[in-house]
């Protein structure tokens, strides 16, 4: 099957963050202190596509455009990668695999607990998303297990909330359209927000 | 990456030139690309040459480390009143007007006095001391900085008996530091020393580095330099300083005193709530290093605290 003209540009959209590192990094772009830079950066997207993902639905039901749906497995693995990303940073450029430190922190402190718990969620997602496992799992677990995006979207506000060493102004507002979404989500369900009745895309998991 | 900047002496203007064109030519560059992500990185700036310092003394005191290149000490910095981004400062602090700058010293001292910032440089012998500098952030640097030793200062205005601390305080103009248009500190920014910490040989008032004044975002015109404590300790561009009965309140602490101690003596026994301090990243360094205790300074002032609690006077 030849990818649609589509999903090949939201691709390479998706895909300009990381391919800028690649220029960032030579140039100094990410400052003099590149690493800890990166651990925001790469954390700033990934939070990013994030939300993107977790705005799908509600979008795609209160508008009827449908066709969104072909784009949300697309993105909820960007927010992966660059989970990803960031967890790299942070394990082999931030501690160079300085296993003790790394376990203290993860124990020691929530802000990095629940950075662990997200990460460990969209792990989860993203080798559970193809077609097959979709079979394998059986639609109704699956899709269980796929509501969890939500626990992963509440958590790494948290995470950036907490991450913060003064002035939470940027992670309310991440926190504040994650929560905004959940309500739409929400309010869907019970019928609350006027929507159009749109049929399961062929082919694509669509949550009732 | 590595600019050097040669010492005051053998610095001409005409030499400045070429290296500032090609700093801002090259942020001018990083700054595009981050731009074009809506990252923050200074932009281009051609900065003007600071005046170099008359002569200086060096000091047994200076470490023989690598210097942190002058580029990232004047391009990450913290100093909230120009914005809460380590590139805000450089990009921001020219609002700030240095000179001419009074400092006023009163409180519990005999002679109570108003300095004019350029007089008191132009009287007082000058040192250059290269000191370690550890940031709470788990980041550190080597600065060379130019200054002298807050002790000869404190003793020409005479503490009285009833001196215990000493209380500093920055600027307090959101016309000249916008950052204190946002309430994300309490305004003025306030720090605080022991009078014996104070009147350390290693605690100094500096009022340049690699051999000029301080640049804006360094903290200009005049700043404290207390290289055992975490570089919030050190507080920038110092109008006032008082002589106190009690301890005062100092701006990390109000803000959030289970995380900033009056103290803030670098441990590395003693964490930060979100983080550890056993180690650091010098700037420019790919692996962190072990943080030692007192920021290395330990044989010089580790007898300042003898008996007391570090866990508990953090
Ligand atoms: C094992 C997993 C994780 C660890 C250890 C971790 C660790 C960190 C650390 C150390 C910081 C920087 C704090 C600082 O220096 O200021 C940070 C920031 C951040 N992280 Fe994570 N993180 C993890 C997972 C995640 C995940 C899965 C996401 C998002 C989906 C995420 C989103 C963020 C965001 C948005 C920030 C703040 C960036 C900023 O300040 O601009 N993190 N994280």
């Amino acid at each position: 099957m030849r990818p649609s003209l589509d999903k090949t540009v939201l691709f390479i959209a998706a895909s300009l963050p990381a391919l800028a590192l690649l220029w960032l990094v030579p140039t100094d772009g990410l400052g003099v202190n590149p690493i800890r830079e990166g651990m925001h950066y790469t954390g700033d997207w990934a939070i990013r596509l994030l939300i993107l993902a977790l705005a799908i639905t509600p979008a795609a039901k209160v508008s009827g455009a449908k066709k969104l749906f072909r784009y949300r497995r697309m993105i909820g693995l960007f927010a992966f990668f660059y989970g990803l990303l960031h967890v790299f940073t942070y394990v082999v450029l931030d501690h160079f695999f300085d296993v003790e430190t790394i376990i203290k922190d993860i124990a020691k402190r929530p802000f990095i607990t629940i950075g662990m718990g997200v990460f460990l969620i969209l792990l989860a997602l993203a080798v559970t998303s193809t077609h097959q496992m979709v079979r394998r799992l059986g639609a109704r677990r699956w899709q269980a297990l796929h509501r969890l995006v939500y626990l992963a979207g509440v958590g790494a506000a948290v995470h950036f909330t907490l991450s913060v060493k003064k002035d939470i102004t940027e992670p309310l507002i991440y926190g504040a359209i994650i929560a905004a979404l959940l309500l739409a989500r929400l309010l869907l369900r019970y019928e609350l927000l006027p929507r159009l009745k749109i049929p399961a895309v062929r082919g694509e998991p669509v949550e009732p | 990456m590595l600019i050097r900047i040669r010492r005051a002496g053998d610095v001409r203007e005409s030499e400045i030139t070429p290296e500032s064109l090609y700093l801002s030519r090259r942020l001018f560059l990083a700054g595009g690309a981050a731009a074009a992500l809506g990252l923050s990185v200074n932009p281009a700036r051609a900065e003007a040459a600071l005046r170099a310092l008359g002569p200086m003394r060096k000091s047994a005191f200076s470490t023989a480390e690598e210097r942190t290149p002058y580029e990232a000490v004047t391009n990450y910095n913290n100093f909230y009143e120009f914005g809460l981004d380590k590139e805000d400062p450089a990009a921001k602090a020219h609002s700030l007007q240095p000179r001419p700058w009074s400092l006023r010293i009163d409180g519990e001292v005999a002679r109570p006095q108003t300095f004019d910032v350029d007089d008191l440089i132009a009287k007082t012998p000058l040192e250059e001391r290269i000191y370690r500098l550890r940031c709470v952030e788990a980041w550190s640097m080597v600065v060379p900085w130019v200054g002298f030793p807050l002790s000869s200062l404190l003793s020409r205005v005479e503490p009285t008996g009833k001196a215990k601390y000493v209380a500093f305080e920055t600027l307090h103009d959101p016309m000249q530091m916008p950052g204190q248009n946002k309430e994300v500190l309490e305004w003025p920014y306030r720090e605080g020393l022991r009078l014996d910490e104070a009147m350390h040989p290693l605690a100094i008032l500096a009022v340049g580095l690699y051999g000029r004044v301080l640049p804006n975002q360094n903290g200009a015109p005049i700043r404290l330099v207390v290289p055992w404590k975490y570089g919030f300790k050190s507080i920038k561009s110092i109008v006032r300083i008082r002589l106190t009965e009690r301890q005062p309140r100092t701006a990390w602490n109000v803000a959030a005193p289970d995380e900033y101690g009056f103290y803030a003596n670098v441990n590395p026994d003693v964490d930060h709530p979100r983080w550890s301090q056993a180690k650091e990243r010098r700037i420019g360094d790919f692996f962190r290093r072990d943080t030692l205790m007192f920021n290395g300074y330990g044989d010089e002032v580790a007898q300042l605290y003898s008996g007391m609690n570090l866990r508990r006077y953090f």
